[in-house]
């Protein structure tokens, strides 16, 4: 069965051959020369005949600030499981720079390689500490013999109580996560993202449930991590996209809408008719 | 490091001590102390509670798994019973020719049914060293196996549940067949001595006991370390976010793997210990329903906590004891009504009781170690 795909391979022109390529490599830096940090072509994803995502494509720029929105159920979750191995794509490619085709790793190596995701429904670890958060999400040697042995170093420390401040949780160190509000929570696992140090962030609706102060502050932040991470932002908050986003991609039935700035997506009549018309 | 693990767990300390204690009063009861003493242990009373220390080993090993990362396995008597047929097969080549057939070699049973000479599988058995490394191994490589094939295609809650109940029982029907050659039916048992001494005699049951007792405090500071390492914070993440663990960047699998097959191999030694001292092993022991019974030890005692595996393996027993000497038939009503009872009113046992009562005293917040 690989065999003939590998034979397919090599009647192809239009790219390398994918033996000839070396496996990947996440020790070496992630390969930017051509182009976009991630690169999505005609992915389709269904369930039971059902097409979530719809020959998909799409292309982020490393340090870009993405934001995709689309009305429910367009797709914008089961994009994000399929950059990160959850759901397989049943057609298409998806790759991490130029050499990393993220359908062979599983979700334990694309989280390790560098893409970390924030889910929709805010996740933490809730029998733990805030700080036993983000320490198990502490970028370090996760395997399960190193994990028995470990021991915090200075530097990581500092890191995280930097972290701590950064997501607003500096006097709430020891408190159960399971305890917190819904919008520290959503915090608290931004904070996460943080501490494992990705190139790329995915970051599902991350101010649902937030009070105006808090989506404000949340901005901010998220501003703030573009230019030294990617971040791709889902959300349903139009003035919360409006205040962050420089690039938009609307998503509509598992395919790209329209993409652009945000003054000349909210312009599209196309767009109007299936999601902006709906808000106003 | 040994004053780190013993600190943070007020009632794992309580729980040592005790056993520390009944280590050193036994033997001195049984042995010194004269039998008309009222301080004096009879020697069916260290019995008693070797076994009931490895049962304790046994309630620990399902602790681990199903308190900390949630992987429920009715199965762990496969692990338990395992352990108990290889030192079975070292006691029974100890017999040697004091069999009833007297044949040099061969078990009474493989003579019985005309075997010629010993099935490979039996080499080796004559020697200790050989078969405690066994009791060890073929748990834990059943367990790899096992546990490989299941966390590998995402079995997991119920589904396991079930299958490790599966495994069970296809091994007390494996066990039965007389063709097996592990003794069918009647399993191995008239052992006569464990390296040169005699198994019945007094002060060997009492080394039993101590050895038992030593193994189940190693065994729990063992757990201990695993638990307060950030294994033991991955496991807690994989119990209640396996999804978040995954994009966290931890192999899942590979944490589930290698604390069942641990698990699997503190079974495997309950068993061992088990054997020699109750005298026989058959495959009773691989019944599904003995499997379920440790289990309940384990919520009785409160899931979650290490040293409430130990009280609760120890309570059970106790009143299965009691009932099934004084009122043998109403022995099984009574365990279903404490399991309802602890289940509608105890949900984290009776080590949740001990829980509750410390932090009325102490007055802290937290002090939640899970
Ligand atoms: N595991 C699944 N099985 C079956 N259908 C699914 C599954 N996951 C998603 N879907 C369907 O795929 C479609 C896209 O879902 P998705 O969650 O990606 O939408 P979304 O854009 O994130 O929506 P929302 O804004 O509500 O979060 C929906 O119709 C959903 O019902
Ligand atoms: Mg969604």
């Amino acid at each position: 069965m690989s065999l003939l795909k590998d034979t397919r391979a090599l009647m192809r022109r239009d790219q390398v051959f994918d033996f000839m390529l070396p496996p990947p490599d996440f020790e070496q830096p992630v390969d930017l020369s051509h182009g976009p940090i991630l690169y999505l072509e005609d992915v389709s994803v269904s369930f039971d005949g059902f097409r979530a995502l719809n020959r998909l494509n799409l292309a982020v720029d490393a340090g870009e600030l993405r934001c995709i929105i689309g009305p429910n159920g367009a797709g914008k979750t089961t994009m994000m499981d399929a950059i990160t191995g959850k759901t397989r794509a049943d057609e298409g490619q998806i790759y991490f720079g130029q050499r990393i085709d993220l359908q062979k790793l599983s979700e334990y190596q694309i989280a390790r390689g560098g893409i970390g995701r924030k889910f929709q429904k805010p996740t933490v670890f809730e029998a733990l500490g805030v700080f036993e958060n983000l320490e198990l999400s502490l970028a370090s040697d996760k395997s399960t013999w190193a994990s028995l042995g470990f021991r915090l170093r200075p530097d990581q420390r500092d890191r995280m109580d930097e972290v701590l401040q950064l997501i607003g949780l500096g006097t709430q160190r020891d408190r159960q996560a399971g305890t917190l509000s819904h919008g520290q929570k959503q915090w608290l696992e931004i904070g996460m993202l943080l501490m494992q140090n990705p190139m790329v962030l995915l970051v599902d609706e991350p101010v649902a449930g937030m009070t105006a102060e808090e989506t404000e502050r949340t901005a901010e932040l998220l501003t703030s991590l573009a230019g030294r991470h990617t971040v791709i932002v889902v959300e349903h908050d139009m003035a919360f996209v409006r205040s962050i986003a420089r690039r938009v991609t609307v998503l509509h039935q598992g395919s790209v809408l329209a993409e652009g700035s945000m003054d000349r997506v909210s312009s599209d009549p196309r767009v109007i008719e299936v999601y902006l018309g709906e808000e106003t | 490091m040994l004053t780190r693990l013993l600190l943070s767990d007020r009632g794992g300390l309580i729980i040592l001590a005790l056993l520390t204690a009944l280590i050193i009063y036994v033997p001195i009861g049984n042995l010194l102390l004269p039998a008309d003493s009222p301080l004096h242990v009879s020697t069916f009373t260290v019995t008693l509670l070797g076994k009931f220390l490895c049962f304790a080993l046994l309630a620990l090993a399902i602790d681990l798994i199903w308190g900390y990362a949630g992987i429920l396995s009715l199965g762990h008597g496969a692990f338990f019973g395992l352990g108990g047929y290889v030192m079975g097969m070292y006691l029974t080549r100890q017999i040697g020719d004091r069999g009833v057939y007297g044949h040099p070699e061969l078990p009474d049973f493989m003579v019985f049914m005309n075997y010629d000479s010993l099935p490979w599988y039996w080499q080796g058995f004559d020697q200790f060293w050989f078969a405690l490394l066994m009791v060890m191994l073929v748990p834990g490589l059943l367990a790899l196996v096992f546990g490989w094939m299941a966390f590998r295609s995402r079995v997991s809650g119920v589904y396991f549940a079930i299958i490790t109940q599966a495994l069970v029982f296809a091994l007390m029907l494996a066990f039965f067949r007389n063709e097996m050659g592990f003794g069918g039916n009647n399993g191995l048992t008239d052992f006569k001595d464990i390296l040169g001494f005699d198994i019945t005699a007094r002060q060997t049951r009492v080394t039993l006991f101590v050895i038992s007792g030593v193994c189940l405090i190693g065994a729990y500071l063992m757990c201990r370390f695993i638990i307060t390492s950030r294994f033991g914070r991955v496991l807690v993440a994989i119990r209640d976010a396996e999804s978040r663990t995954r994009f966290a960047g931890y192999q899942v699998e590979s944490y589930k793997l290698w604390l069942f097959v641990f698990s699997a191999m503190l079974a495997g030694i309950a068993g061992a210990l088990y054997v020699p001292q109750v005298g026989i092993i058959n495959p009773g022991e691989f019944s599904p329903i003995a499997s379920i019974e440790a289990v309940l030890w384990v919520a009785v005692g409160g899931r979650g906590s290490l040293f409430g595996a130990i009280i609760g393996a120890f309570s059970v027993n106790g009143a299965k004891t009691w009932f099934t000497t004084v009122y043998p038939e109403v022995w099984l009503f009574a365990l279903g009504t404490l399991f309802v009872l602890v289940t509608l009113f105890l949900p984290r046992g009776i080590a949740g009781i001990f829980r509750t009562l410390g932090q009325w005293t102490s007055r802290k917040p937290k002090g939640d170690e899970q």
